[in-house]
């Protein structure tokens, strides 16, 4: 076909350079670089040239490695529940609901999806703390007798991570259901398909792809958050995002920061991947 | 089960209440911020101590309104500044992308189209960081070649706007190639047998027709770099963007100016994305 | 003579597969030319080497004796109505008219005289303010035509423009369609799969088939001389009676039918004794129960299937006496027939001079798709 047809708007070079530099300078040699810095140096000035210390030094210390174990155990817990509360809602706004309050419903799904990480973390944060709004309400109803401090712990953060990324979950995922025939269903139904079985058998695996790629986004995402573990965490709940921002920002170590952030990025290519693996699906396919 | 099948009392009746928690989840922490943007204490909580707009437009001495709050109107300054830019650069890329891979063939394709997406998969963190260092040795490097300090490649302005870009571009290449692949190809050449040139064939058929996708995709482009955290930290120089600002804000605890700031956004964002709804442009994840 | 198009050995060749093989033509200034062919025979292909989308293999494409291989299709002084029709859904009519004027740099006040103008010929004078989307199926088909006819080309090529409008508007826009060109004079290369389009309004069609030219010709032509089986058979409705030749001296033949009658043939210089020959007789060239039982007749026994009422266009269905074959005789409603019943037997018969008979061919009339 192309060498049939003459050209139009084949301004190829016009496109492919302006592209071609941004991948290269924006995407692919940033970590390139990150990698040989990784495996440079141990942080001491003057110190340059292949060395490993970097990477024995997350290994030789629990913390490094304990956080970093954590935050992937976190990340997955997250996207497992986030994707359990996404279900039932996607499956009542596009298959219950009646079809004009659908729409409306979808509006106000997605305006908190618009507004910054950083506000509402900070929402729950005035509602959640010791002096905060609920606190107040509780003891004013006589539930509480004095004000318990709900925030800085493990259960919060993980509530605050499901809060934060849940959109990305709940938009593909009513982007597939929409897609489901109301037919299919209806047929399993009068073939004495049961509840569960029709979950199991027709919505899931049509839903599959959309869950996929809600699962690749919430998990990247959780990953690599800094501000709800900052911010709704404890003290003693470091993220492993934490660790790469001390190293680098407070410690000034850019070398043990790029090991650090190496590590993260092998680690959210790799489960990503198995996910991908593991439901039969490509990226190419995913992202759309 | 579904709509068109009968379903039990209880079953309808347990879902809606599973969908009224969810959304009073969802809304709960931003209401409150909204609301207590209005509320006449010094602390962003309850008590409620009466109704002002002091947190808008107070000027001391004891309350400063958001209006008069230099440090975050330079940083609501300096944000703007970023999200134009990088809306520029990005829907231009973005753009660019699109048509190099819906309308054109060449080796290598899928390998760089993989590169393209590979940025909505990799965390914000590792953006931020891998741009930071390629810059610096970058600096370095010319630095010692030349001994000329390049301020652009220093933390700041110019590196925010890169390292934002490099992943906003993608998302608007997506809503880009949507709307592309719907596009009907014979338009273009109907305009050429019409006389157009390749330029205006491009300009008045394919642009114009992909007008709608652009203005969304730059309309998220501005708001994801708005409000962008993850990447800009580790770019940021001596100039704080408004979450950087807020985040530290947030940490060692603050008035309810907050509040004020939350409300102006959370508003401004809802229009927009209503705006953008009705538009008929789904947000990509 | 100046030819308004000279087609000179076109061949266009997609890898292995030759779409367009060995065509020449040449088009009158001012005339209707028809390019008439069953789907996938390389109509279109054809259209978009002489707009300049495809680059031909070999051949030539001459605008006024000019050659214009190396014109790139923005600077051709043709214009093209697509299958899709194409009209930029982006823009209102007027906006769509106009696009072509405007690039070339004309005023505002012209184009606003132009297009209204053509907005008139094509009777749509209020349609200027329109999005494309209001329009109806037939307006949106006048707008593509008008959209080209506004730049005054010397060539109008029209790719199955009727293609997507249902039966009765169909009917409709081919006599529009004549009137039109009649009325603006420009030259009309218009391409299509049904033959009665381009037996209405064509002055001379190009039969097209597997990518070569079969006969080119006036409608009358075709219909009562066709040169080839092909066109026998894709042109009108004809009846085919598969027959073996016996030589008869003198250079003459007779046709053997199954049921053993024999039949004189016209004499052409192609025919030989043997198997495998198709006689092709028209419906309207039967006539039921001859009365003139004159010796030059040739006659037929057989027997009514059916009758098919369509008003002026009613047939018979009839099956030869001692076959299962079918032949559709045309039944005229002077209720003269009234009588006939099925299960009757009639006597079909007609003027050898009106029949013609071919080598069999199995011609594939249309794509599986
Ligand atoms: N770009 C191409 N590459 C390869 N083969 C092609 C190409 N375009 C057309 N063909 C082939 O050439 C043949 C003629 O196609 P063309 O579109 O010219 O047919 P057509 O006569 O216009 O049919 P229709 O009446 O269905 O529009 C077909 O067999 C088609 O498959
Ligand atoms: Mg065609």
């Amino acid at each position: 076909m192309k060498s049939d047809t003459r050209r139009l708007g084949s301004a190829f070079l016009l496109f492919f350079i302006p592209v071609i530099l941004w991948l290269l300078l924006l995407v692919v040699l940033p970590h390139l670089e990150l990698l040989r810095l990784s495996f440079t140096g141990n942080g001491r000035p003057g110190e340059v040239g292949f060395s490993l210390d970097n990477y024995m030094a997350f290994f030789k210390e629990p913390i490094y490695w304990l956080t970093f174990v954590r935050t992937a155990m976190y990340a997955i817990l997250v996207t497992v529940l986030v994707t359990a509360i996404a279900l039932p809602v996607s499956f009542y706004i596009t298959k219950l609901v009646k079809v004009r309050a659908a729409g409306f419903l979808m509006v106000l799904l997605l305006v908190p999806f618009w507004v910054s990480e950083l506000i509402r973390v900070y929402g729950w944060i005035i509602l959640l703390r010791e002096s905060g709004v609920l606190n107040r309400l509780l003891v004013s109803i006589g539930l509480f007798t004095e004000p318990v401090e709900m925030l800085y712990n493990d259960i919060t953060m993980v509530m605050g991570l499901v809060y934060t990324s849940m959109l990305f979950m709940v938009i593909p995922v009513i982007g597939v259901m929409e897609d489901l025939d109301d037919s299919l269903i209806e047929a399993a139904h009068d073939l004495g398909a049961s509840r569960l079985a029709i979950w199991r058998t027709i919505i899931i695996p049509h839903c599959t792809p959309g869950i996929v790629s809600g699962g690749i986004i919430v998990f990247m995402l959780v990953l690599g958050s800094y501000l709800t573990p900052n911010l709704m965490g404890g003290k003693n709940s470091l993220w492993f995002t934490e660790q790469i921002y001390n190293q680098i920002i407070l410690y000034f170590n850019w070398n043990q920061g790029a090991a650090f952030g190496f590590l993260l990025l092998v680690l959210s290519s790799l489960i990503i991947w198995v996910l991908l693996k593991l439901t039969g699906q490509n990226l190419k396919e995913v992202v759309k | 089960m579904i709509r068109s099948l009968r379903n039990s009392k209880p079953y309808i009746t347990g879902f809606r209440l599973f969908i009224i928690a969810y959304f009073v989840f969802l809304f709960a922490p931003l209401v409150i911020t909204m609301i207590l943007a209005f509320n006449d204490s010094m602390y962003p909580s309850l008590p409620w101590e009466g109704f002002t707009l002091d947190w808008f437009f107070g000027n001391g001495p004891k309350k400063y309104g958001i209006f008069h709050d230099q440090a975050n109107l330079r940083a609501i300054g300096t944000s703007f500044r970023v999200a134009v830019a990088v809306t520029i650069l990005s829907t231009f890329l973005g753009t660019c992308a699109a048509f190099l891979f819906e309308q054109h063939d060449f080796r290598f394709k899928n390998a760089l189209y993989f590169l393209m997406i590979a940025p909505l998969v990799i965390p914000g963190v590792i953006l931020g960081i891998s741009i930071l260092m390629f810059a610096n040795s970058i600096g370095l490097t010319l630095e010692a070649l030349t001994g000329l300090y390049v301020e652009f490649l220093g933390p700041g302005f110019w590196l925010i706007v890169l390292g934002q870009s490099s992943f906003i571009s993608t998302i608007v290449a997506l809503v880009v190639i949507a709307r592309l692949r719907k596009f009907d190809r014979t338009l273009e050449e109907a305009a050429y047998n019409l006389g157009a040139s390749q330029g205006q064939v491009l300009w008045y058929i394919t642009l114009r027709y992909l007008r709608p996708a652009i203005i969304g995709g730059a309309a998220m482009a501005f708001l994801m770099s708005f409000e962008n955290f993850n990447t800009t930290i580790f770019l940021v120089g001596s100039q704080a963007t408004l979450p950087i600002n807020l985040y530290l804000q947030v940490r060692d605890g603050s008035t309810p100016v907050i509040n004020a700031i939350s409300f102006l956004l959370i508003t401004g964002v809802s229009i927009l994305a209503v705006l953008n709804l009705s538009k008929g442009n789904k947000p990509v994840a | 003579m100046q030819y308004a198009l000279s087609v000179r050995n076109l061949t266009k060749k997609f890898s292995a597969f030759t779409a367009v093989d060995n065509v020449s033509f040449d088009v009158e200034d001012g005339k209707f030319f028809s390019i008439l062919g069953p789907s996938g025979c390389g109509k279109t292909t054809l259209l978009r080497m002489i707009a300049g989308f495809y680059t031909q293999t070999d051949g030539q494409i001459l605008f006024g004796g000019q050659d214009m291989t190396n014109v790139a299709p923005n600077k051709r002084p043709v214009n093209l109505v697509f299958q899709s029709l194409a009209l930029f859904p982006m823009m209102n009519v007027f906006e769509n008219i106009a696009f072509g004027l405007r690039r070339r740099g004309e005023k505002g006040a012209a184009i606003s005289r132009k297009v209204n103008d053509v907005l008139e010929r094509v009777s749509l004078p209020d349609a200027g303010a329109k999005q494309v989307h209001q329009l109806s199926g037939g307006q949106k088909q006048r707008i593509a035509i008008a959209r080209c006819l506004v730049l005054e080309p010397r060539v109008l090529l029209l790719d199955e423009p009727l293609g997507a409008l249902d039966a009765k508007l169909r009917e409709h826009m081919k006599v529009e369609l004549k009137k039109l060109q009649a009325q603006v004079g420009t030259t009309f290369i218009y391409i299509t799969h049904d033959q009665s389009e381009a037996m209405v309004m064509s002055d001379q069609v190009a039969v097209m088939n597997a990518g070569r030219f079969e006969q080119v010709g006036t409608p009358q032509d075709l219909y009562h001389g066709p040169s080839s089986s092909f066109v026998a058979q894709f042109v009108g409705s004809n009846n085919k009676l598969r027959v073996s030749l016996r030589a008869a001296g003198r250079g003459k033949y007779v046709a053997k039918y199954a049921n053993g009658l024999q039949y004189p043939v016209p004499e052409t210089d192609y025919l030989e004794a043997g198997d495998g020959w198709d006689l092709f007789v028209r419906p309207e060239a039967m006539i039921i129960n001859p009365s003139v039982q004159a010796g030059d007749f040739n006659l037929m026994p057989a027997t009514v299937k059916s009758i098919l009422f369509d008003g002026g266009n009613s047939r018979l269905l009839v099956s030869p006496r001692g076959t299962d074959d079918e032949l559709v005789v045309a039944l005229p409603q002077n209720r003269q027939y009234d009588a006939i019943r099925a299960g009757d037997d009639v006597t079909i018969g007609w003027d050898p001079t009106k029949s013609v008979c071919y080598k069999s061919v199995d011609w594939k009339l249309y794509d599986e798709e």
